[in-house]
């Protein structure tokens, strides 16, 4: 079994599986139960100031969205920060880490923006011996309307400021918590490194309603009738979340800085896929809330099992690995040409892919006598629709034009050449290729 | 409880009545809202879907459970029923795993087709429960059509008419409507008084009489509707059976008598039922007449079949609800003779081969004790009109369902090609009616 052991910023955990700062690890009893669980680390659920705890509405704080059989595709919610008291937080954290050295316990926090309530609050959180903090610039409601939260992760300039006073007041490493809700994640986590900060981790969650109530046309979660915009999370925003991690990891800018990644990650494959693209370790939250704390003995066993059959002795091995692969655009070759392909014995019969590309494509796919479905080369544009669409496994696969043949919809043939769009004659900007 | 399922000869009351309420409680249970939804998610809504076209009626299956699975059950069970006003009774009794579901391909895929006939009671049911039906008269024609025989076809038959328009008069020889529905199909496929509360809901619609105790050529003939009507259509399916020479003791009668009685029995324990019960024949009402027998506490059942399993044609389903009913299913035995003084005491059997493409007995015999025999041979037109073409045993009608007789049509089993099927029979009354609505309209 592969050595599932992780050091994230000299922290060491003996897995990449860390429960996000959220309701899970809102107080010991749960962290305990994780632990047992077999959870590698906690960002204990985010503290606030000392003073009069947190209020939280008294209705319904999820909304949810379903798929089929009622699958859990995304949560949202309107829950703030903690609402018990400080000293509460900071006495259980303290123990639950004297119980648990060899897990990983991060203090998530949240504080107005002056310098004098992060010194207030450093010293006290540094006393439990938690082994760093994470600084919660994400969480889109109900705090950033008070200048906190997301209201300070959209602003780069706040992000670095505050980030540096962590810096100065608290010796243990500092997350920056990035908001998704933003134009483009670049600014925050530049802003993130120029103050200091020893790692960014994201996503937070994303502003949303989840549906409305067509009887009183309240949004869900509704609470008297009004709604309010939650935060997503989840499976659906893990392809939000890839994408923003991605673009931290191949920003020369920020290149080289530690992610923990988060959203959406339910199984082995998706943590995988988070660390292949540069995430050191990650943070899950809704797959817990769903299935309870159990689920990571399968992100445990999948991601070891994954890993001994690709030959990695430790998940550095993989760290970062897919971030050469992304690219922009106009780098894509444009000389890989493909055509779908349809295994006739896989095929079972439905017509999908038909009725997609017939009525929304290039009327590439023929239907015939007895059902049976067949690419017209000559017309597919390799949009990978039918793939997608296509309710059986394997069964349309796209498969490459060796270099030589003549590709049939363009009468041109193909080249095992690199070519993209920088160099493409219709390109105003070409420069020819040197 | 006066007798067991050992006693001899036929006897009522060999099971408590706990025991025969479950024994006859609903075959296949209602899916409740969330299994529906679970089942309906499992639809590929297929391109030009195979189901659809497996579909007597051709019901847009894809679409209505797309209907159920948004949430919308009401709109689904009108898109079933304006192909298929009976619906709810094909969604009960169709073989389904012979259509719909035999083509869905996920039955290709996996072997586990999508619930359509579940899902399609579902739908139905929603819409029986919300209350009158869907459908509403088109202004009043003028015109007057004969029906003759209240079962699938004549009520589908009755009901598009209606919807068009047209008046309709039913001429049924029973006292009940709802042909084989109400008379014909194994109870538990068809509980509470299902096929009843059907054709109530049905004739909500307007425009239809039905007269009760009104046989064709004996209380009115087919002149004389045609004089009257200004189209006449022949639904009255087939009522009289095949005969099995010397097959005539005590104890011996018609599977459709035998499943009428049950059906039409207030209670179960009523029902007299041999000890040792012999079913002859293959198709759908030799397995209702069998499992039924088991059912009210028979000792021993044995469907005995003269071809093969795979030439039988009731369904492997079928077949296997009979043997998990603890049905006996003999396979190549045609019956020889029926033994016994007055009453039957036994039926020998030869077995069977194919030779040459024929059927012939190998000379090989055998013997098995009887005291009930229900003869599911087939059934015939009996007392039909003269003066109308025949295919075979069944009327001629052509693809618009039209007979040799102008301005008479004839559907269901009465007409060729039957398959013997309520769906069928639905598509073929629904059809004509369209015919004779054209016809008459034209």
């Amino acid at each position: 079994m592969a050595d599932l052991t992780t050091e994230f910023l000299g922290i060491k955990s003996p897995n990449p599986f860390w429960l996000a700062s959220a309701p899970p690890t809102d107080k010991e009893y749960n962290v305990r139960r994780a632990f047992e669980a077999g959870w590698g680390g906690v960002v204990w659920k985010t503290l606030g100031e000392d003073g009069p705890p947190i209020v939280n509405v008294n209705g319904p704080r999820y909304g949810a969205m379903w798929g089929a059989d009622r699958r859990l595709l995304a949560l949202n919610n309107i829950e703030l920060i903690t609402d018990r008291p400080l000293q509460t937080n900071l006495d259980e954290i303290a123990r639950v880490k004297k119980d648990y050295p060899d897990r990983a316990v991060i203090v998530s926090l949240m504080v107005p923006c002056t310098e004098e309530s992060w010194k207030a609050i450093l010293p006290r959180v540094a006393e439990t011996g938690c082994d760093g903090i994470e600084l919660n610039f994400g969480c889109p409601h109900g705090m950033s309307e008070r200048g906190m939260g997301a209201a300070v992760g959209q602003v780069p300039e706040y992000i670095e400021m505050v980030t540096r006073w962590c810096k100065e007041n608290y010796d243990k490493p500092v997350i920056v918590k990035l908001t998704p809700n933003i134009s483009d994640i670049r600014y925050p986590a530049r802003a993130a490194r120029a103050g200091g900060a020893d790692a960014v981790s994201l996503i937070n969650t994303v502003s949303s309603i989840t549906s409305v109530n067509l009887d009183d046309f309240s949004p869900e979660p509704s609470i008297d009738g009004k709604g309010s915009h939650g935060g997503m999370c989840g499976p659906a925003v893990k392809p939000i979340a890839l994408n923003m991690v991605a673009e931290i990891s191949r920003d020369p800018e920020t290149a080289g800085l530690p992610i923990s990644g988060i959203g959406g990650v339910t199984t082995w494959r998706d943590a995988a896929e988070f660390m292949a693209l540069g995430a050191g370790n990650v943070q899950v939250c809704t797959a817990a809330m769903t299935y309870g704390f159990k689920v990571v003995q399968e992100m445990i066993s999948g991601l070891s099992d994954w890993m001994d059959k690709k030959g990695y002795a430790s998940t550095a091995e993989f760290i970062g690995q897919a971030v050469p692969n992304v690219t922009d655009w106009q780098y894509l070759n444009l000389n890989y040409v493909t055509k779908a392909k349809i295994d006739q014995d896989k095929c079972i019969k439905c017509g999908r892919c038909y009725a997609a590309c017939e009525d929304t494509s290039h009327q590439a796919i023929w239907m015939k006598e007895g059902r049976v479905f067949e690419v017209n080369d000559a017309e597919c544009v390799a949009c990978n629709l039918c793939v997608n669409v296509c309710p059986v496994e394997d069964c349309i696969t796209m498969e490459r034009m060796t270099a030589g043949s003549v590709d049939p919809r363009t009468g041109e043939t193909v080249s095992d050449d690199y070519a993209n769009w920088t160099t493409h004659p219709n390109n105003p900007g070409a420069c020819a290729a040197e | 409880m006066a007798h067991s399922t050992r006693t001899p000869g036929i006897v009522a009351g060999r099971l408590s009545a706990e025991v025969l309420s479950e024994n006859f409680a609903d075959l296949h249970p209602p899916l409740d809202a969330h299994e529906a939804h679970v089942a309906a998610d499992r639809c590929y809504f297929c391109h030009d879907a195979p189901c659809i076209t497996a579909c007597p009626t051709s019901i847009d299956i894809p679409l209505f459970i797309r209907q159920i699975a948004t949430g919308t059950p009401l709109a689904a069970g009108k898109t079933i029923l304006e192909q298929n006003i009976l619906g709810g009774m094909c969604a009960r009794v169709c073989p389904t795993e012979t259509l719909c579901e035999e083509a869905c391909v996920r039955e290709i895929a996996e072997g586990k087709p999508v619930e359509i006939g579940r899902l399609q009671r579902f739908a139905t049911d929603a819409v029986m429960a919300k209350g009158p039906q869907p459908f509403s008269r088109a202004a009043p024609t003028g015109k007057q059509v004969a029906v003759v025989g209240a079962g699938p076809a004549g009520l589908a038959c009755a009901h598009r008419l209606a919807m068009h328009g047209h008046d309709v008069v039913v001429f049924e020889k029973r006292d009940k409507p709802g042909g084989l529905n109400e008379y014909g199909i194994a109870s538990y496929k068809t509980v509470d008084d299902f096929a009843r509360a059907e054709v109530d809901w049905l004739l909500g619609i307007g425009g239809i009489e039905i007269r009760y105790g009104q046989q064709l050529g004996r209380d009115e003939t087919l002149d004389q509707l045609v004089a009257d009507h200004d189209a006449v259509f022949l639904g009255m399916g087939k009522p009289g059976v095949h005969a099995l020479p010397g097959f005539d003791l005590g104890g011996i009668r018609p599977a459709v008598d035998f499943i009428a009685d049950l059906r039409q029995a207030g209670d179960l324990s009523s029902v007299p039922v041999g000890r040792n019960v012999v079913v002859i024949g293959g198709g759908m009402t030799a397995v209702d007449a069998a499992v039924q027998s088991k059912l009210l506490g028979a000792e021993n059942v044995t469907i005995v079949y003269r071809r093969a399993r795979g030439e039988m044609p009731a369904s492997r389903f079928e077949q296997d609800l009979a043997a998990a009913k603890g049905v006996t299913l003999v396979f190549n035995a045609q019956p020889v003779a029926a033994t016994g003084a007055g009453d039957v005491t036994g039926v020998s059997f030869e077995y069977t081969a194919q030779e040459a493409g024929k059927l012939a007995g190998t000379g090989e015999t055998f013997d098995l004790p009887a005291d009930q025999v229900l003869l599911a041979i087939g059934q015939t037109l009996e007392n039909a009109p003269d003066g109308l073409a025949r295919d075979g045993s069944a009327l001629l009608a052509d693809e618009t369902h039209k007979t040799s007789l102008a301005r008479v049509w004839a559907g269901g089993d009465c007409s060729a090609p039957g398959e013997d099927l309520t769906v069928t029979a639905v598509a073929q009354g629904r059809d004509a009616a369209e015919d004779i609505h054209q016809t008459l309209m034209g």
